[in-house]
């Protein structure tokens, strides 16, 4: 590693640390530059943060990506829309339902049928979504605790999600990594049991976000570490293209379920929670009453579900099986099996064709967004008429919000650095796709 | 194997439009030969003169907006406003939108490159468009579209009037230089540069275009329709599985 000491400056980027010291010692230089991560624990991931500081200060914030580049829109070009579902569920990991569901609207879009997903199918998905937004918030908040040192906000953030992930386990059959909402409804109607799991969750689920709150709303130390921290206003979210709880943290009340409503938002009555703080507390707080707002979405949601089909009415692009669950785990049902095994040909030749080939989308470009819990995740698909994606593009929220982190953090202190990167909530899964 | 034999979508509107689609549709690009990937002598599917060709990409006519659906509802507020606002610059819309696409409810302006940073200032700062928010830009690699092959889609928001918009600009495999776009919308440093990563776009005037994905010390660009995919090596009898591109396929 390079010791080259110039008049006012020293790499501590790796190296030795006695010659770094020895070089420190050596000039009058107060300037380090510092590498945060990729492999640090306060780094959400392995986001690398290459710092330079001037004493306690930090002067200049760079962010480093692509550590978790899995190449997931190219692989996506070599699958079956429908398999589509299978990776796009594994790029941001804290919100899948919600890759899905921006995924399968713009597959939906270009295969024209955005009007005819069946009801029940539409509830379903923003129930699942509304959960799977807490489950996020509650994991930002977690998480921000642990690196604040508040290692009982960690256990309980966790606690909580564990809830609705047992939840997620019981209808998609996976915690995490579901694939369940496919192109034309979704995988799978609910399970019995699962509509009481849920209304248990939103018995509990209150009294332990007052918990939550009473630990860090009004708490002197939380409060110390995240009033005035890591400023960013109204502007500099436009200009940065900053959405979600930071840009609702900033004033302007924008939600895409309110101002372009999808899967039947517009049929839910919730608020959409502002606050003008533009500090870490402020975004806190937004996200805070998020949770309550899903909370009463997921109530709605249960009210709202009505008998019916989860799929979409259409044996062109319906996935044929319905799955049930044997004694050997989740598979297709036996029913369909001894159709297709013993009752129609035809039937066979069908499912065979739609599992193996896939059905094809009209050649033409489409963008559908959803509100997930970071921000605008926005689908960019592009269909040259086959059984495959010819490109998919996800405009990833944390991607966008990572490049906020300079002018968030430059001027404040190191420790400043761990509360901005925090408040971003960024997930490098979904950042390096 | 281009629009028009040139590469130039269109530059005649509104002349003769049946006859000349079809004309268009022979002369565009042939996608796909054959059905179910077989390419050898051994084609029993009875699908092997099949010419599959692209979609012609012909641009909406006046009116944009269809009273039947109401997700077109301010596309020709939109047009009206760009058309006005362009005005008062040197670049007049004529000279910039090469052609505009209305489809499944989304509003495309197809733009010429050189056209594309005043364009977007514009859009971003004139009233009566106020696209506040650049979702970023993204690139797409169509390799039969003989000096056009790389596209650059952008999506903007506008949370003033509550509209979205596409711009799609387009630059040649041979000279892939777009101009960049972060001095109007500072959020695209990034986007810009995954598009440079992944698809070889040299955006003019970014600040720092370096890789963002990839490795620095990587070599070509993956998102690439021609980017070489790996097969796997299998040990048995020195056996490779081709690379996906070279698998039977039904596309």
């Amino acid at each position: 590693m390079s010791t080259n000491v110039t008049e006012d400056y020293i790499d501590a980027s790796g190296g030795d640390w006695d010659a770094v010291v020895a070089a420190a010692q050596a000039s009058s230089a107060e300037r380090l530059v510092v590498n945060m991560g990729p492999q640090h624990p306060s780094t959400h991931g392995v986001l690398r943060l290459i710092l330079t500081l001037d004493g306690e200060t930090c002067t200049e914030a760079r962010v480093g990506i692509g550590y978790l580049h899995t190449g997931i829109e190219k692989n996506m070009e070599y699958r079956t829309w429908t398999q589509g579902t299978t990776f796009v569920t594994r790029m941001d990991y804290l919100t899948p339902l919600f890759n899905e569901a921006a995924y399968c609207l713009a597959v939906e879009k270009l295969l024209g049928i955005t009007d005819r997903i069946p009801e029940r199918a539409n509830v379903i998905r923003v129930l699942m979504m509304e959960l799977n937004r807490m489950a996020s918030h509650f994991v930002a908040m977690a998480t921000f605790g642990m690196e604040l040192g508040a290692t009982t906000v960690m256990t309980n953030g966790f606690r909580e999600r564990e809830m609705i992930l047992d939840i997620f386990e019981l209808v998609t059959g996976l915690r995490m990594n579901h694939a369940y909402i496919r192109p034309g409804g979704v995988a799978q109607d609910l399970p019995s049991g699962a509509v009481d799991k849920i209304r248990e969750l939103l018995r509990e689920m209150p009294k332990r976000i007052t918990i939550m709150r009473k630990l860090l709303d009004a708490s002197p130390l939380y409060l110390a570490r995240t009033r005035d921290v890591a400023y960013l206003d109204l502007a500099g979210c436009m200009a940065l293209g900053v959405t979600g709880p930071l840009l609702r943290a900033s004033g302007l009340a924008w939600d895409l379920r309110k101002a372009k409503p999808y899967c039947g938002y517009e049929n839910y009555e919730f608020d959409v929670p502002v606050s003008d703080g533009c500090d870490v507390y402020a975004r806190y707080r937004v996200r805070m009453a998020e949770l309550e707002q899903s909370l009463r979405i997921v109530e709605q949601c249960l009210d709202r579900l009505a008998p019916g089909p989860v799929m979409i009415d259409d044996a062109k692009v319906g996935w044929p099986a319905k799955l049930a669950l044997g004694p050997d785990g989740l598979g297709n049902s036996p029913d369909h099996i001894a159709h297709i095994m013993g009752g129609s040909m035809e039937a066979l030749i069908h499912h065979f064709k739609l599992v193996t080939e896939g059905f094809r989308v009209p050649a033409g470009q489409a963008y559908a967004a959803v509100e997930s819990a970071k921000g605008e995740l926005g689908c960019f698909a592009v269909s040259d008429g086959g059984t495959r994606p010819y490109r998919v593009h996800f405009r990833d929220p944390s991607f966008t919000h990572l490049q906020s982190v300079a002018a968030m953090c430059e001027g404040g202190t190191v420790a400043d650095v761990i509360a901005a990167v925090a408040s971003i909530d960024p997930v490098m899964g979904g950042v390096d796709r | 194997m281009s629009l028009n034999g040139q590469g130039k979508p269109n530059s005649d509107e509104g002349e003769n439009l049946p006859a000349r689609a079809g004309e268009e549709r022979l002369s565009s690009p042939v996608a796909r030969t054959g059905m179910f990937g077989a390419r050898t002598t051994g084609d029993t599917s009875g699908y092997g003169g099949l010419l599959v060709r692209r979609p012609v990409g012909l641009g909406a006519e006046r009116p944009f907006t269809d009273p039947d659906d109401p997700r077109t509802a301010r596309f020709d507020a939109v047009a009206d406003a760009l058309e006005t606002a362009l005005g008062d610059t040197p670049a007049s819309y004529a000279d910039t939108v090469e052609r505009v696409v209305v489809d499944r409810g989304e509003l495309t302006f197809h733009v010429r490159r050189a056209a594309l940073a005043d364009l977007m200032r514009v859009l971003r700062d004139d009233p009566a468009l106020r696209f506040e928010l650049c979702l970023g830009v993204t690139g797409v690699h169509y390799p039969d579209d003989t000096g056009r092959e790389l596209h650059a889609v952008y999506q903007l928001r506008s949370i003033t009037h509550n509209t979205e918009i596409r711009v799609e600009t387009s630059c040649p495999d041979a000279d892939p230089h777009i101009p960049s776009i972060v001095a109007v919308y500072p959020t695209n440093d990034w986007h810009e540069r995954e598009a440079w990563d992944f698809f070889g776009i040299v955006f003019d005037g970014h600040p720092a275009l370096t890789r963002i994905e990839m490795p620095d010390d990587w070599h070509g660009h993956p998102q690439r329709k021609d980017y070489p995919l790996g097969g796997i090596p299998v040990e048995y009898r020195g056996a490779t599985v081709p690379p996906p591109d070279e698998r039977r396929s039904y596309t």
